[in-house]
């Protein structure tokens, strides 16, 4: 990795920019913030950015003769550019969502809507005797909007499996990944594992069968530099709120002509081309995505943390990750009584670090973190599958964020030791 | 930390009557969808309507300390009352529980149950504390017992998993 992690005045400087970040809690404790995975924080100018275009060009997009409606619409326009450049796409690719959950089911429903009568295309018709794709590691939002397509269509689900060392495991590729497989569905890094998978290998495969790939790109954004035309990929979801923007909005990208392919998911508004009473024809993507009236403050919010994330600059910020995941990767390898469920190695990994403790209850660990200003997320991260996969009924996951320094990672560290002491349980 | 007195550590290494026995009228499987967490809890009645006893609460939990010692005061409690004296019991925990720290909860009535009292100030626990109750008055229910002339209101009839 050629590019350098934060320097202390910078990461001091960057801190500045999330000023949630100076607060206390439980007592007047400096927060410690560990749970980025779950949701980062906003960026000043995010939040700067939502509220200049509610006072300055609140308006209805792309309708309305008036000032305001333009450059509202200039705005929400703008945000969709950015967001196409920081993932190497044109901006007639992007479409905006609710949240990545809404981007997945939109592409899950492309296939049963086809099934359905919509004007179809081979790819998306999806039947009894076809196949979809997932793995074993994947967050509920890439996993149910499957199970429930499978079960619309009759189309069998089937899954890539993960190794003990939290990788999938591809020697049986061949025979999950085949000319039945329709789509082939997996995320880009595990929010669990913190696994980086080899998502142009994977495309790669899928596209020699025909099939098409869909990403859920949400934990790679905020950590690692995005690119869909070197991923290969056919559609990516990824959700503001996890890259220091807003919550309600997210993202779905898609090659232009498979989008043009794609039947309409939510309708209504917006979206149509014409309408009459006997039925309607529909708007060219990304329009025919977006029906109603859209999510623009948030979408704007969006792009202004885009601009953030630029000028810190993804090789700088997934060298910081880097730097910070090690360093808790080796704390956590001196703890016996720790386990990590994962890759131990850095890898193709990034900072999500799931771990539990010897004869302690992952939602206790988290409480005594909790009491140290630490905030973790415990649970099963909506990752129940992987979970079992681990034999963790839970596990505690720290996971990083560019604004995170390695203080913080010894802050952890020493909280995490108070836990065999609290529980009475061997250290 | 206050929010694990020795009390709740002590239930949840050991807790009591815990592993599932026969007879049982009705078995029931509680989880808590954000962490995981379940339990199988069965009830062992004799008698009918509210003055039937409580003769056997037996479980197999699976959980962080605040629920499995939250279940072992429960099976502790509960077990050799009157089904009119579980429901009070349930109602001062539940009182406690959710009072955000208001309510320091009644020794005579909850027993080892006051250590919980902590937990009121983690909302985001509060839900660990109930599973097992929750689990018992869903099991309750389905005995068929009638309680029609106690104050079993729908929120202390439990949620079915």
């Amino acid at each position: 990795m050629t590019a350098a992690p934060f320097s202390a005045g910078e990461s001091a400087r960057i801190r500045a920019e999330f000023p949630i970040l100076s607060r206390t809690v439980r007592g007047g404790k400096p927060l410690v913030y560990l749970d980025s995975g779950a949701t980062s924080h906003r960026v000043s100018r995010a939040l700067d950015a939502e509220r200049a275009f509610a006072e300055e060009a609140n308006a209805a997009v792309h309708r309305g003769a008036h000032q305001l409606s333009e450059e509202a619409t200039d705005r929400f326009e703008g945000a969709r550019a950015r967001v196409a450049s920081f993932v190497g796409a044109q901006a007639d690719e992007v479409v905006f969502t609710k949240n990545a959950t809404e981007s997945l089911n939109l592409a899950a429903y492309a296939f049963s809507n086809s099934v359905a009568g919509q004007p179809k295309d081979p790819r998306l018709d999806l039947r009894e005797g076809d196949e979809v794709l997932v793995t074993e590691m994947e967050h509920h939002a890439n996993l149910v909007p499957w199970q429930e397509l499978a079960r619309r269509t009759g189309a069998t689900l089937r899954w890539i499996p993960v190794t003990d060392q939290g990788r999938l495991d591809l020697d049986g590729l061949d025979g999950l990944l085949t000319e039945r497989t329709k789509v082939l569905a997996f995320t880009h890094v595990s929010n669990v594992l913190g696994t980086v998978n080899p998502v142009r290998e994977l495309a790669d495969a899928a596209r020699a069968v025909g099939a098409l790939t869909v990403l859920d790109a949400c934990q790679g954004a905020p950590h690692l530099p995005l690119d869909v035309q070197d991923l290969g990929v056919d559609l990516a979801a990824f959700s503001g709120h996890k890259m220091f923007g807003p919550t309600g909005v997210g993202v779905l990208w898609g090659r232009r002509e498979l989008l043009e392919q794609m039947p309409p998911f939510i309708t209504g508004g917006s979206m149509i081309e014409t309408v009459r009473m006997e039925g309607s024809t529909y708007a060219a993507p990304p329009q025919r995505f977006e029906a109603g009236s859209p999510n623009s403050m948030q979408a704007v919010g969006l792009g202004a943390a885009i601009d953030y994330l630029d000028e810190l600059g993804m090789d700088r910020i997934a060298a910081h990750d880097h730097v910070l995941t090690e360093a808790l990767l080796a704390g956590l390898a001196e703890r016996p009584w720790v386990r990590v469920v994962g890759p131990t190695d850095t890898v193709d990994r990034v900072g999500a670090v799931s771990f539990v403790a010897d004869e302690v209850h992952a939602h206790d660990v988290g409480q005594v973190l909790d009491d140290a200003g630490i905030a973790v997320r415990v649970g099963h991260h909506c990752a129940w599958p992987l979970h079992r996969r681990f034999r963790a009924t839970a596990t505690a996951r720290a996971s990083f964020a560019a604004y995170n320094t390695l203080d913080e990672v010894e802050a952890l560290l020493t909280a995490l030791d108070r836990v065999p002491a609290v529980f009475g349980v061997a250290s | 930390m206050d929010l694990y007195q020795e009390l709740i550590l002590e239930h949840s290494k050991r807790p009591r009557h815990a592993g599932l026995r026969e007879p049982f009228e009705a078995e029931v499987h509680h989880v808590n969808p954000t962490c995981g967490d379940e339990v199988t809890l069965r009830v062992h009645l004799e008698g009918s309507g509210p003055e039937a006893v409580v003769r056997d609460i037996s479980y197999d939990a699976l959980g962080c300390s605040i629920s499995t010692a939250s279940t072992s005061v429960l099976a502790e409690e509960v077990i050799g009352h009157t089904v009119a004296e579980a429901l009070r019991t349930l109602a001062a925990m539940r009182a406690m529980l959710t009072s955000r720290g208001e309510d320091p909860g009644d020794e005579d009535t909850i027993g080892d149950g006051v250590a919980l009292a902590g937990v009121a100030r983690y909302p985001a626990r509060v839900k660990c504390a109930l599973l097992g109750w929750m689990a018992f008055t869903d099991a309750l229910n389905r005995t068929g017992i009638d309680l029609t002339s106690t104050d079993l209101s729908p929120e202390t009839r439990g949620e079915t998993a």
